[in-house]
């Protein structure tokens, strides 16, 4: 009995050994199979996305998607364990941190276009949101061009600041443009009227929007600065083993009713810390996306359709 | 190494519509320089009274002069700059806050008075050290001729202990130029915060901050440089300054 | 003036402000000061050898950290320690080095400089006739150093040693550009979520006064002790 039992063990044990020569790990996958460690970078105030709990721990729609590709790399390098730990960014430096090792994945609200792709990689796409500002009704700001000569704030490192950067460009604005290190702070510097807007993607400016104080006191802009842009998880460039891993993940989950449920739990219902619900039902571009994940550059070409109340989140019509 | 190096990128257009990324860093550059002047009038101003006051015979004057020197020099300059740029307009009136708070350049004064005042402690203490190093008797004398206090300080004491500090002075002066890259912190995108913004629309890290640690060096020489000169022009033949 | 202020968000995240931010802020100054004497006493012997080449090395590597921001080489370390993680351990990729580890590195770096000149001025401040003595007894330049001269440095400085180290203690603040949790980063966030800055940022004000106050008058009691005629 025992004798067959060391045997046993031998032949799975020369099983295992072979299987690992058979796939030469490379990457971001050889990194985790040598640490037995994932570091995730999270984000601390970009809700619903990737911020964090009154415990101070990291929570969100992209934070639970990242926890879905942990568990298929688990599952891919047959680990019995892999710790995850936790490195937060900010948007400015999101991509050094990637580019640099300290953090294997970027679970936030990082928009995917061509510039970055040009550093970075990125997963299928998670949300779909323009860029637009927010501020306060008494301001009375009805179109961009109504921010000439005011002080507006962004957020550092984001598309969002260097949009805001161009058309000031472009059209001549004179805006004073600061910039604040995290969406908190942004946000801050309008609600104590330093900065008359503040501009980022959409939903961000919807889910301050419902936590403030005062949500009845702004209002989200009808002018975005850009089409709508896809969020996508980042990854290292040049690093194909892990991404199809990831890309697997990500397609599983968006295609299942997993996917749909997960959507929900953040955007429709009441999120911790203080029970917000974002009231956000998910808009036709964004299923269309989940049913067949893609990796942009994806042409949207839509339209917006009139809002009809300042607070309801806009919608997005074909045509 | 997975980073890939364009040297080239500081001929590139800047997304801020300004010109190149070189340009970008140049008139980071120009900001750095105007806000540590204006930081530095006001630090000699406030420090050359706070200085004089430490070595004034009064019991009230020393202590005033202790409490400032001693506010100044035990927060950290990062914290005192929020002090200005956030608390005080909560703390005011409700107008006079909008107001503060609105002012265009918002940035710029609260880091030169942030920072001059952060600096006027320093400078109290090197004027208190160069006037304690000057001769009893010069004091003793001039009050033998008759001369008031305050003209004893005016003709006698502080033209020669501002020439012996002058050295202490120059490194001063440096500080008051590093010191302005902490007001990044408060939305003034000076040199550092100009090589940060090129780093962030352009992903070239470490060119950026090449630039930026270049341009340092070269306001350090040009610094050096020229309170060197300034020395031996306002040098007094024969006294231990003079050469 | 105060009356719509809630100061009680500080009592509430004491825990945090104190055992997250409080102990990083404590633990880097700790270790960034015996690595930075250790690194810039090795530096200010450098430049006090009689080798050329040494000493123009030292001079150029303090000069270098004394003309740029600190903030400028918190940044560059933070993006950089990685890569040299990677040449110094021939791996393939760049190590993953936390927060902590790459501000601690900046600031032993950073404050190296300024020790140096600190032992610099100290062991030049020691009477010829010390290590005179010592060679006549036969010591070599290492036990000369390391029992005869340092030592004695070590104890005239270490006011000015001191001094420094508070200053390291209120430059650490500077990692709240890399949205690092020390005592002011953490302030910070506390203020941005519940909007409560004037609070928390008087507050921080307050706690660095009393520690760096408190230290200074400790050392200048320590000045006034060690201080003998010899």
């Amino acid at each position: 009995m025992k004798h067959l039992r060391m045997i046993g063990l031998a032949l799975a044990a020369a099983f295992c050994a072979g299987q690992a020569n058979a796939e030469e790990l490379e990457g971001t996958l050889k990194k985790i199979k040598e640490t037995g460690a994932i570091t995730i970078g999270f984000r601390d105030s970009s809700i619903p996305f990737s911020y964090l709990d009154d415990n101070q721990k990291p929570i969100g729609f992209a934070i639970d998607i990242c926890y879905r590709i942990v568990d298929a790399v688990k599952k891919e390098l047959k680990l019995d364990k892999l710790e995850v730990q936790f490195n937060p960014v900010t948007s400015s430096t999101r991509i050094p941190l990637l580019a640099n090792g300290t953090i294997d994945l970027e679970c936030g609200s990082t928009t995917n276009n061509a510039d970055r792709q040009k550093q970075v990689s990125f997963t299928n796409t998670h949300f779909l949101t323009a860029t637009r500002y927010v501020s306060k009704k008494s301001n009375k700001i009805g179109s961009i061009d109504d921010l000439k000569g005011k002080s507006v704030v962004s957020t550092s490192g984001t598309t969002n600041i260097k949009q805001l950067t161009e058309a000031n460009a472009a059209r001549n604005l004179g805006i004073n443009i600061i910039p604040a290190k995290e969406h908190a702070e942004s946000f801050l510097m309008v609600e104590t009227d330093r900065a008359v807007a503040v501009v980022l993607d959409d939903i961000l400016l919807a889910s301050f929007v419902a936590g403030s104080k005062d949500p009845d006191a702004y209002v989200i802009s009808g002018d975005a600065f850009s089409k709508p842009e896809p969020y996508g998880i980042m990854l290292r460039r040049d690093d194909p083993t892990f991404k199809k891993v990831a890309d697997g993940a990500t397609a599983a989950l968006y295609q299942s009713a997993d996917g749909q449920k997960l959507y929900d739990k953040w955007f429709t219902q009441k999120i911790p810390p203080k029970g917000l619900n974002l009231n956000a039902p998910i808009s036709a571009e964004l299923k269309h996306e989940f049913a067949m994940p893609s990796i942009p550059p994806i042409r949207i070409s839509i339209r917006r359709c009139k809002v009809s109340q300042p607070m309801q989140w806009p919608a997005y019509c074909m045509g | 190494m997975n980073y890939h190096w364009n040297w080239w990128i500081f001929w590139e257009p800047a997304p801020n519509g300004t010109g190149t990324y070189l340009d970008m860093l140049l008139s980071g550059l120009v900001l750095t320089i105007e806000t540590a002047i204006c930081a530095w009038i006001i630090a000699l101003a406030f420090g050359s009274i706070v200085g004089v006051l430490r070595t004034l015979p009064s019991k009230t004057a020393s202590w005033v002069g202790f409490a400032w020197v001693e506010f100044f020099r035990n927060t950290p300059l990062l914290v005192q700059l929020f002090l200005w740029f956030f608390v005080l307009p909560e703390l005011l009136p409700p107008s006079w806050g909008l107001w503060l708070k609105q002012i265009p350049n918002a940035p710029f004064y609260t880091a030169a008075i942030g920072v001059g005042l952060f600096m006027s402690a320093r400078v109290a203490e090197q004027l208190r050290a160069g006037i304690g190093s000057l001769p009893r008797g010069q004091k003793l004398a001039a009050t033998a001729l008759g001369l008031t206090t305050a003209q004893t300080y005016r003709y006698v004491l502080l033209p020669m202990a501002f020439r012996i500090i002058m050295p202490p002075l120059t490194s001063e002066f440096l500080s008051t130029i590093k010191n302005t890259s902490v007001a990044i912190t408060i939305g003034l995108i000076e040199l550092t915060g100009e090589a940060r913004a090129m780093q962030e629309f352009s992903f070239q890290v470490f060119e950026a901050f090449t630039a930026a640690t270049l341009l340092y060096l070269l306001i350090n020489i040009v610094v050096v440089t020229a309170m060197r000169f300034l020395e031996r022009g306002l040098a007094v033949p024969g006294y231990i300054t003079g050469k | 003036m105060f009356a719509n202020f809630d100061f009680d968000v500080i009592r509430r995240s004491l825990g945090y402000l104190f055992f997250d931010g409080m102990t990083f802020t404590l633990t880097l100054t700790g270790l960034a000061a015996l690595g930075g004497l250790i690194f810039g006493t090795l530096i200010a012997l450098m430049r006090l050898s009689g080798l050329k080449l040494l000493g123009r090395i030292a001079g150029l590597y303090v000069d270098l950290m004394r003309s740029l921001p600190l903030v400028l080489v918190i940044f560059w370390f933070y993006f950089l320690v990685p890569y040299i993680g990677q040449w110094l351990t021939g791996s393939s990729r760049p190590i993953r080095v936390g927060a902590f580890t790459s501000s601690l590195v900046t600031f032993i770096m950073f404050e190296a400089a300024y020790f140096s000149e600190i032992m610099r001025a100290g062991i030049q401040s020691i009477s010829k006739g010390q290590p005179a003595a010592a060679q006549s007894l036969g010591l070599t330049y290492g036990q000369t150093m390391r029992y005869v001269v340092l030592p004695q440095a070590f104890r005239n400085m270490l006011p000015v040693l001191l001094t420094q180290t508070i200053v390291l203690f209120q430059d650490t603040s500077l990692v709240y550009v890399l949205s690092v949790p020390d005592f002011l980063g953490a302030a910070s966030k506390v203020a941005q979520r519940d909007g409560r800055l004037v609070e928390m940022y008087l507050f921080a004000a307050v706690v660095y006064f009393s520690i760096s106050f408190a230290a200074s008058l400790g050392i200048r009691r320590l000045q006034a002790r060690i201080s003998f005629v010899h």
